[in-house]
């Protein structure tokens, strides 16, 4: 059995991490290209949304490296994502690939279901030993969080450009070579060091800018065309709460013990009051977070046809006027043309800066007289 | 001596060139079709505004925008490269400082840029439709065989206006014909035509924009004094059409290569004399991952000026690399000779 999984930014991190510890054989399919969206583009849906086409171009990648047994997660209710396992399944059968699919949720078979799942995955192993490295795998996942998060705040204010992205490319070489939780987690934290040594521009204060939208298209660099890369490399600040690790401790953990409501919950209820799937409610609330921190500027990024972030888009130009903070919505889909994307990110930048000095220049004078 | 900042605007359809003195005065403006070649347009613009100009005229400084910026500044060696929204924007508040709207339908994109206080507010890019674009009209026009120029003229001889589905290209081409064979006047269709355009930019671009007053409407289609009606109908507002409405961008282009030039001190122009050059554009497929992006390298006779394309930044920064180490090599060279003089 040689397991394989879809990719979704640094996911395969996590993934990596799990299946080292419990020595699973497994291929992680090749960083997305566009060799990935013409194979899903190909044997998807025209309508199916983007993360859809890039996962199917992933498994089929992954399946001629090898790969027999698929592992994704599913799930009833935040959107069309919940369904996809099951797509998968009847997709590979027409295609008459012999593969299996193994779907990590709980369903109408509870936890046992889980469990049975896990046990038949990794066969030989205990339970706490599966536990223990779940545990593991999630740790490593925060951690390759924080590098990317840390990578956002230094590239804008390298002194030479470029370090950061060679510092971040070689980390991407390297962590595929290495193997099991700790030797990562090792990696991981020499690449944090590494990032935190690049000498910086004293004294510049860079343009800071909010990402918000449908998580799976923030996470994955090629369904957002590496914004936080091309921003950082503009000069911009990036940051973006939507991680795979917040996911984590939002969805699972914080939402399934019911700890209260949760942060942008509070900041999205003027807007959105409820659930409506997808990360709709994310969308609106990190919005007014950013707005109320002093961010400069928010940009919105879904695929095309998202529903719940059709929802909050319409919602993002009354937040907008009420905050006074510029949205811009950038919608994705595989013929997306790459020109007409960074046209509208360096004019967007381009708005935020001249708005920032006209405010400069306007406390100025209101400070003379 | 006659000072100069140029504005090169490069566009699908159109190549503007912009020469603007230092009270931001339009001295001199070409406005050339792309015809699917930059390079060779870019040249023969050169060339004609060599010509046109004084023996002893000196540019300060250039700017290039349009989707061909990085091409045109390669080429010219701009002091700056903006895109087509800062470019217009600029543009339109020099010649009317408190614009609070800019419509602007060009070639093949059209946009919507909203100021308030002399910034730009907010903006809309459409590059994904074709309908109510520069090429639509020219491809109706050449249809129903009307020279573009008087196209908007037709429409303003309309008695009853016709509904036309402006949605889609497409679709709007079809109920042209759907309208002209069931015996509708010429007139009366385009005037549809011209009104269901507005429409659909307006749903499109402006849907949850505010469009205030004083309006600036430029971009090619701007001569088009029937679209200039139908806007005037459907906003119920005053549309102001620009002298220079067909070159906007490139005047944006110049007046921000002034402002740049004027903050570092000298200008990084290369000369007339690249007229006289031979510029070509190599693309070599890059199979180094599955991506196989196309590298498009650009080479002034055999030397190679620059290489964009690839998404990993190895070809691009093979460039960049050079000129860094061109850089450090100078600065150490002065920091030497300061040594030597101290």
């Amino acid at each position: 059995m040689i397991l394989t999984f879809p990719h979704m930014g640094s996911v395969y991190i996590l993934v990596k991490t799990l299946f080292d510890e419990l020595g699973a054989t497994y291929v992680i399919p090749p960083k997305g290209s566009k060799k990935t969206l013409e194979l899903g583009t190909k044997y998807c849906p025209e309508m199916a949304c983007l993360p859809l086409k890039i996962n199917v171009g992933n498994f089929l990648e992954s399946i001629e490296k090898g790969a027999d047994t698929i592992v994704i997660t599913g799930g009833c209710g935040p959107c069309r994502f919940g369904y996809y396992a099951e797509m998968h399944r009847q997709m590979f059968k027409d295609m008459g690939q012999d593969v299996e699919i193994i779907t990590i949720e709980i369903d109408d078979t509870g936890i046992k279901g889980l469990i049975a799942k896990l046990r038949y995955l990794f066969p030989n192993k205990s339970l706490l030993s599966i536990a223990n490295a779940i545990v593991k795998a999630f740790s490593n996942m925060k951690e390759a969080d924080k590098l990317d998060a840390l990578s956002y705040k230094v590239r804008p204010r390298e002194q030479e450009k470029g370090a950061t992205d060679a510092i971040m490319n070689k980390f991407e070489a390297d962590v595929l070579m290495v193997t099991g939780a700790k030797e990562i987690t090792k990696l991981i934290k020499k690449t944090q060091k590494k990032l935190k040594a690049v000498p910086l521009i004293a004294g510049y204060e860079p343009m800071k800018i909010g990402i918000v939208g449908e998580i799976y298209t923030l996470v994955e660099p090629l369904t957002n065309m590496n914004i936080e890369k091309t921003l950082g490399n503009m000069g911009v600040e990036v940051n973006r709460v939507l991680t795979t690790s917040h996911w984590i401790d939002q969805h699972i953990l914080k939402a399934g013990l019911k700890i209260g409501k949760r942060d942008f919950e509070k900041a999205a209820y003027p807007y959105i009051k409820t659930m409506i799937g997808g990360h709709a409610q994310e969308t609106a609330g990190h919005t007014v977070m950013y707005a109320n921190s002093g961010y400069d500027g928010v940009i919105q990024i879904y695929p095309l046809t998202c529903m719940p972030e059709v929802v909050a888009g319409s919602i993002l130009p009354t937040i907008s006027k009420d905050k006074d903070i510029p949205v811009l919505t950038l919608v994705m889909d595989e013929i997306t043309g790459e020109a007409g994307y960074i046209t509208r990110v360096d004019a967007f930048v381009d708005m935020l800066i001249r708005k920032k000095d006209k405010e400069k220049q306007n406390e100025r004078v209101l400070s003379r007289s | 001596m006659k000072e100069f900042y140029l504005g090169v605007d490069v566009g699908s359809v159109s190549s503007n060139f912009v020469l603007i003195d230092s009270d931001k005065k339009v001295y001199k403006k070409l406005y050339l079709r792309t015809i699917g070649q930059p390079i060779k347009v870019m040249k023969e613009g050169m060339a004609k505004l060599k010509e046109s100009c004084p023996e002893d005229t000196k540019i300060l400084g250039v700017g290039a925008t349009g989707s061909g910026r990085q091409l045109a500044s390669i080429m010219v060696g701009a002091d700056i490269v903006k895109n087509e929204i800062t470019a217009h924007a600029v543009a339109s508040l020099d010649y009317c400082p408190d614009v609070k709207t800019v419509l602007e339908i060009g070639g093949q994109d059209s946009k919507i840029i909203i100021l308030r206080d002399g910034v730009v507010y907010d903006f809309a890019m459409n590059t994904v439709c074709a309908a109510g674009t520069g090429s639509f009209l020219d491809r109706q026009a050449g249809r129903l065989n009307i020279p573009i120029e008087e196209f908007g003229a037709y429409a303003l001889r309309s008695t009853a206006p016709v509904r036309i589905a402006g949605r889609c290209a497409v679709f709007a081409e079809s109920d042209m014909i759907h309208k002209q064979q069931t015996g509708q006047s010429l007139e009366d269709i385009i005037n549809g035509l011209c009104q269901s355009l507005v429409r659909n930019y307006l749903n499109n671009l402006a849907k949850g924009k505010q469009i205030e007053t004083p309006i600036i409407f430029q971009g090619g289609v701007a001569a088009n004094v029937g679209i200039v009606k139908a806007f005037e109908t459907e906003l119920n507002a005053k549309i102001i059409v620009p002298e220079n409405y067909d070159v906007m961008g490139a005047v944006g282009a110049a007046i921000l290569a002034k402002e740049e030039v004027e903050k570092k001190g000298y200008t990084t122009f290369c000369g007339f004399d690249m007229i006289n050059h031979d510029f070509r554009a190599r693309s070599i497929e890059c199979g180094g991952c599955p991506n196989i992006c196309e590298v498009v390298e650009i080479l002034d006779d055999d030397k190679v000026l620059a290489r964009w394309g690839d998404r990993c930044g190895k070809w691009s920064n093979t460039i960049v690399d050079k000129e860094k180490t061109a850089v450090k090599e100078k600065l150490e060279k002065l920091t030497k000779e300061k040594i030597l003089v101290g």
